[in-house]
C-alpha cells in the first residue's frame, strides 16, 4: 500500500506541474502575438445579417 | 490568397442542420419550462396531481420529464446549433457530412419524443438525468458519437490552423458527455423498458454522480461556455478580454470538474476521504469558474455603455453574472458543515434554478437572439420584445431562487431543531406547510420566465416568417488569416 501512497503524492506534484506549464506556456511574451491575433478570429469572419442577405459572390 | 479564396468561395456552410437545431430550441423551452411551470403548481396545489384519476401527470413522473425536457431538449439542441454554427465559421469550412449532421437532427428529436412518452408511463432506471431507460440510452450513445464525428470531422478539415477556444470547451463537452452517458448507463436489460444498473450500492450512487455533477460540468457549462467564447465578443463587437486566460481557464476547469460529485454524497455511505476529495475539487473549481467568469464580463471592458442600449448583449452578460454567482454558491453547498443544512432541502433546487435559468437559458436566449437573423437573412423582428422578454426573464429568476433559498435554509434549519430532551421541535408536515407561500412564489417566478419564453417565441416566428430581405448568402469566405 506504501507504493499506492507515493504514487498518489508523485501524481499530484506531476498534475501540480502540468498546470504550471500551461500557465507559462499561455502567458510566455513570445505567444502575444499569436494569441492576438487568434482572439480575433470570430471578429475577422464578416456574419452580419447585411452579409448574409448579399448576392452569392465569389470572392 | 487567390487559390484559398477560389476553393472557399465555391463551398457553402451547412445552415440547415443549424436552423432545425435552432428552431427547436425554442419549441422545446416552451415545452419544457410549461411543464416546469405546471410540476411547480402541484408542489404549491397538491390537489392538481389527482385531477384526474389517472397516474401519468402526477408530479414523480413528470418531474423527469421537465428535467430532461429543459436540460436535453432545450439545452442540447441549444449547444446542437451553436456548436454547428461556431466550428463552421470559425474554421471557415462546411460540415464534416451533412448526412451525419442530419441524422443527429432526427436521432435527437427522437430521443426526446421518447422521453416524453415513456416518462408518463413511469418507465425510469431512477437515476437522475439518466432516467432514460436502455433502448433510449443506446440511441443516445449512437448520435453522440455521430455528433462526435462531425464535429471532430470538422475540426479536422478546417482552413484555419489555430484552434478557436469556443471550439474547445464544445470539444471537451462532446468527449466527456461520451463517456459520462455510456459508463453510467451501464445496465443489465431484464426486458424491452427494465433494466438493472451494473454498478450496486454505494459505487451506484458514485458512479451515477460522478456523472450527475459532470452533466452540469459539461452540458451545463463547458458547452455553454462554448457559447460565451464566441458569441459575447461577437455582440460586444470586440475580442474576448484575454485569450490567455481562456486556455487557463479551459484545462484548469476540465481538469478540477470530474473529480467534483462526490460532494453529492455528503454524510452518505461513500467512504469519508472520497467525500473530503469531492468537497476540496468543489472548492478548488471556484477558481477557474471564476476566471471565465471574469473573461466573459471584462470582454465588454471599455464598452460598458453598449448594455444601456443593448438587449441581447445584456442577456449574456446578466448570464454570465448568474454564472459567477452560482458556481460561487455551489463549492460553499460543497462544504461538508454548509451541506448539512443544505442538502436534501430547496436551496439545492434554488442553486440548480439559479444555474440553469439564469446562467444556461439565458446565455441561450442571448445567442439565439444573435443567431437566428443570420441563419434566416432577416433582421430581427422586434428589439423591443427583447427588452421585454429580458426583463420578465430577470425577475422571474430573481423570484424564483428567492423563494427557494428562503423556504430551503428554513427547512434545513426547521429539520435540525431539537427541544431540550432531544426530540424534533417540527415534525416534518409542518416544514412541508412552512413551505407553502415560498412554493407559491416560485410558481410566479416560473411564469414569470415562462412568459419571457412565449415572447421570445413570438418574436422569432414574426423573424423567420417576415418579408425575406434576400437571398442568403451562405458561400465560406476565404479567412482572414489564412493569408
Amino acid at each position: 500500500m506504501e507504493i499506492v501512497a507515493i504514487l498518489q503524492s508523485v501524481w499530484t506534484i506531476v498534475v501540480m506541474v502540468i498546470f504550471l506549464s500551461v500557465v507559462v506556456w499561455a502567458y510566455s511574451r513570445k505567444r502575444k502575438a499569436e494569441f492576438d491575433e487568434a482572439a480575433r478570429l470570430p471578429l475577422d469572419d464578416d456574419d452580419s445579417v447585411e452579409a448574409t442577405v448579399k448576392e452569392k459572390h465569389h470572392v | 490568397m487567390v487559390e484559398t479564396a477560389s476553393i472557399a468561395g465555391q463551398e457553402t456552410y451547412n445552415y440547415k442542420v443549424v436552423r432545425q437545431f435552432a428552431i427547436m430550441t425554442i419549441v422545446w423551452g416552451v415545452v419544457g419550462m410549461t411543464v416546469g411551470v405546471f410540476i411547480a403548481a402541484q408542489l404549491a396545489w397538491p390537489w392538481l396531481n389527482n385531477m384526474i384519476d389517472v397516474p401519468y401527470f402526477t408530479f414523480g413522473r413528470l418531474r423527469p420529464l421537465h428535467t430532461n425536457a429543459v436540460i436535453f431538449a432545450f439545452g442540447g439542441s441549444a449547444l446542437f446549433a451553436t456548436s454547428y454554427y461556431v466550428v463552421q465559421r470559425t474554421c471557415h469550412v462546411r460540415l464534416f457530412s451533412d448526412k451525419l449532421a442530419g441524422f443527429t437532427f432526427w436521432g435527437w428529436q427522437t430521443v426526446i419524443v421518447l422521453a416524453a412518452i415513456t416518462f408518463p408511463l413511469g418507465l425510469t432506471t431512477t437515476k437522475e438525468y439518466a432516467e432514460l431507460e436502455w433502448p433510449i440510452d443506446l440511441l443516445i450513445a449512437v448520435v453522440w458519437i455521430t455528433y462526435a464525428i462531425v464535429f471532430f470531422g470538422t475540426l479536422v478539415k478546417r482552413r484555419v490552423s489555430h484552434i478557436y477556444v469556443a471550439n474547445w470547451f464544445y470539444a471537451a463537452f462532446i468527449i466527456t458527455i461520451a463517456i459520462l452517458h455510456i459508463f453510467n448507463n451501464l445496465a443489465v436489460p431484464v426486458s424491452m423498458w427494465k433494466s438493472y444498473s451494473a454498478y450496486a450500492g454505494v459505487q451506484d450512487a458514485m458512479v451515477q454522480w460522478w456523472y450527475g455533477h459532470n452533466a452540469v460540468g459539461f452540458f451545463l457549462t463547458a458547452g455553454f461556455l462554448g457559447m460565451m467564447y464566441y458569441f459575447v465578443p461577437k455582440q460586444a463587437e470586440r475580442p474576448v478580454y484575454s485569450y490567455r486566460l481562456s486556455i487557463v481557464h479551459f484545462w484548469a476547469l476540465i481538469f478540477t470538474y470530474i473529480w467534483a460529485g462526490p460532494h453529492h454524497l455528503h454524510y452518505t455511505a461513500l467512504p469519508d476521504w472520497t467525500q473530503s476529495l469531492g468537497m476540496v475539487m468543489s472548492l478548488i473549481l471556484l477558481a477557474p469558474s471564476w476566471g471565465g467568469m471574469i473573461n466573459g464580463i471584462m470582454t465588454l471592458s471599455g464598452a460598458w455603455e453598449k448594455l444601456r442600449s443593448d438587449p441581447i448583449l445584456r442577456f449574456m452578460i446578466v448570464s454570465i453574472s448568474f454564472y459567477g454567482m452560482s458556481t460561487f454558491e455551489g463549492p460553499m453547498m460543497a462544504i461538508r458543515t454548509v451541506n448539512a443544512l443544505s442538502h436534501y432541502t430547496d436551496w439545492t433546487i434554488g442553486h440548480v434554478h439559479s444555474g440553469a435559468l439564469g446562467w444556461v437559458a439565458m446565455i441561450t436566449m442571448g445567442s439565439l437572439y444573435y443567431l437566428i437573423p443570420r441563419l434566416f437573412g432577416r433582421t430581427l423582428y422586434s428589439i423591443k420584445l427583447v427588452e421585454w422578454h429580458f426583463w420578465t426573464s430577470t425577475i422571474g429568476v430573481v423570484l424564483y431562487i428567492t423563494a427557494m433559498w428562503v423556504s430551503g435554509i428554513m427547512q434545513g434549519l426547521m429539520w435540525r431543531a431539537v427541544n431540550a430532551d432531544g426530540t424534533l421541535t417540527y415534525s416534518f408536515v409542518e416544514s412541508v406547510q412552512a413551505m407553502h407561500p415560498y412554493y407559491v412564489t416560485r410558481w410566479f417566478g416560473g411564469v414569470f420566465f415562462l412568459i419571457g419564453m412565449l415572447i421570445m417565441a413570438y418574436n422569432i416566428w414574426k423573424t423567420v416568417t417576415g418579408p425575406k430581405v434576400g437571398e442568403i448568402n451562405d458561400a465560406i469566405v476565404a479567412p482572414a488569416l489564412a493569408h
